[in-house]
């Protein structure tokens, strides 16, 4: 089970979260611009990230918050986690 | 190198000279400087695409190029049950294509793959239940699928370990049992493909990890760099299960698809006990027994997105609940083992089985928690999508572009794993 740190409450058990899938996807600001490969691309693509992941999180069973955190999917360890409106933090090797 | 054939006659003689006789399966291949097609990926459905290529689609220059080693990956991690009862036209043509390939499959190979069609029985336990298992069943049967409505009494004559006390939390309400259901051996699948692919003379090289798909001034898939060097290639089929993400990024091509780690383990081996095989979506567990003797269980997958094929331990003790409440008589017995596997899921749990936007690419993916039971049936339409550069009938509506056209597949109520 993993141990994940809320930043508002703190490592609390993996049983206490939910999970979100990947962070920072923006909803389009005018859908009705967009073809139908650019909405299925924001409804469906996903970057299935191997290696370091920035994913949301909710603290269901705490705080009732979403989070964003950084995970390495090869290893599951968390690099960060940090609250909602805050810029993803940079990690070593970070492609973006 | 001459195959070996097994039959009655060949293991007596075996048995007679102490088992001294038999020789490996298939070579150990080096890679050659380039093929007519290339297969990404060792798994059944890999090589049963290599086996089908060659045999029913002529190709003679054909490479099976795995990372690990065959049959290691998803192939060697499941739960081994094959069914057919999917809701929808698409879906119930291609796993029952499956299914009638599994029931002549150890003499179409030459290799027992001990299909035994013993029967699997999904369970209801709430009205909502009932009525999508009932829907499912007239579905199944207007697409010529067996699978009847049994009532708590006729679910546990089939399967007399099988508790129907009304007072359990979730309540046994009744069960759709397909007959023809059943499990396989996986690594015998594996096995049997890689053999009856490399004596049609398909290169079966392992430890062999794709590093970049080149593309030629055409556009088309023109070579591929591996750990073992360069092979030319013309014609591509990814079949990566829960890396297919990460392969194909090696050509630009993105897919609607997310791997998460799912999960699997087994009792220690008792005498034969459980006839059948047993799904419960609702309180998400399936069991069978192997002809080990251990009872094979499935767990969910777990909730994150991950590559490290293994999971948390909360997975495997929830369902391990919900199968003491189902069969009390199992409280008392020990697991043995457990692992993860990585798969690949989309958005609707249907897979993909096509053409990509790069020409000489193809993909077979997306099978998520429920890839074992298809591993015939897509093996084999995969390798006529790749051969003929045009999907079988069979695949046709499987194709990425569904989800830019909305024409989706939706049979996340029948994947027997909550999502």
């Amino acid at each position: 089970m993993l141990l994940i740190n809320c930043p508002y409450c703190g490592k609390r058990p993996e049983l206490e979260f939910t999970y979100g899938g990947q962070a920072h996807l923006v909803r389009p600001a005018d859908p009705s611009t967009l073809d139908d490969q650019q909405w299925a691309d924001y409804l469906y693509m996903r970057t299935n990230t191997k290696g370091v992941h920035a994913e949301r999180w909710r603290h269901a069973r705490g705080c009732g918050r979403f989070f964003n955190a950084l995970r390495d999917t090869t290893t599951d360890h968390f690099l960060a986690t940090y609250r909602i409106g805050e810029t993803r933090p940079g990690t070593p090797g970070d492609a973006r | 190198m001459s195959r070996q054939k097994f039959s009655g006659f060949s293991l007596l003689r075996g048995a007679l000279s102490g088992h001294q006789g038999w020789r490996a399966q298939w070579r150990k291949a080096e890679p050659k400087a380039a093929y007519d097609a290339v297969i990404v990926g060792g798994g059944g459905h890999g090589l049963g695409a290599a086996y089908y290529l060659a045999k029913e689609h002529g190709l003679t220059r054909i490479a099976v190029l795995e990372k690990g080693w065959i049959g290691g990956g998803n192939t060697g991690r499941n739960t081994t049950i094959i069914r057919s009862n999917y809701l929808f036209d698409e879906s119930a043509a291609l796993y029952d294509h499956s299914v009638k390939l599994w029931e002549n499959l150890s003499e179409e190979l030459n290799y027992n793959v001990m299909f035994s069609p013993r029967g699997v029985m999904m369970l209801a336990h709430t009205v909502h239940d009932v009525q999508v298992f009932k829907r499912h069943v007239h579905a199944n049967r207007c697409n010529g699928v067996d699978n009847e409505w049994l009532t708590p009494e006729q679910a546990k004559e089939f399967c007399p370990p099988l508790n129907i006390d009304g007072n359990m939390r979730y309540p046994v309400l009744g069960a759709a049992l397909q007959r023809r259901g059943g499990t396989a051996r996986h690594d015998a699948v594996a096995w049997g493909y890689a053999r009856a692919a490399d004596a049609l003379g398909v290169d079966i090289i392992e430890n062999c990890e794709v590093t970049a798909i080149n593309r030629g001034a055409d556009g088309g898939v023109e070579s591929l760099d591996t750990t073992r060097g360069r092979i030319g290639a013309r014609k591509v089929g990814v079949s990566a299960a829960g890396n297919t993400s990460a392969v194909l990024s090696l050509a630009g091509v993105r897919l609607p698809l997310e791997s998460y780690p799912l999960q699997a383990l087994v009792s220690e081996p008792v005498k034969p006990i459980f006839p059948c095989v047993v799904m419960s979506n609702t309180i998400h567990a399936y069991i069978s027994q192997s002809d080990k003797g251990e009872l094979v269980i499935g767990a969910g997958t777990d909730a994150y997105t991950s590559y490290t094929q293994r999971g948390a331990l909360h997975i495997n003790t929830h369902t391990l609940d919900a199968i003491c409440e189902l069969f009390p008589q199992f409280r008392r017995m020990r697991m043995m083992r457990n692992w993860g596997g990585i798969v690949d899921v989309t958005p609707d749990r249907s897979p993909i089985i096509a053409k990509t936007p790069v020409p000489g690419l193809y993909v077979n993916c997306g099978w998520g928690t429920g890839g074992f039971k298809a591993t015939p049936g897509s093996a084999h339409v995969f390798a006529w999508t790749i051969a003929r550069d045009e999907p079988h009938p069979i695949n046709a509506p499987f194709t990425i572009e569904r989800f830019r056209d909305g024409h989706l597949i939706d049979e996340a109520a029948a994947a027997a794993v909550a999502h």
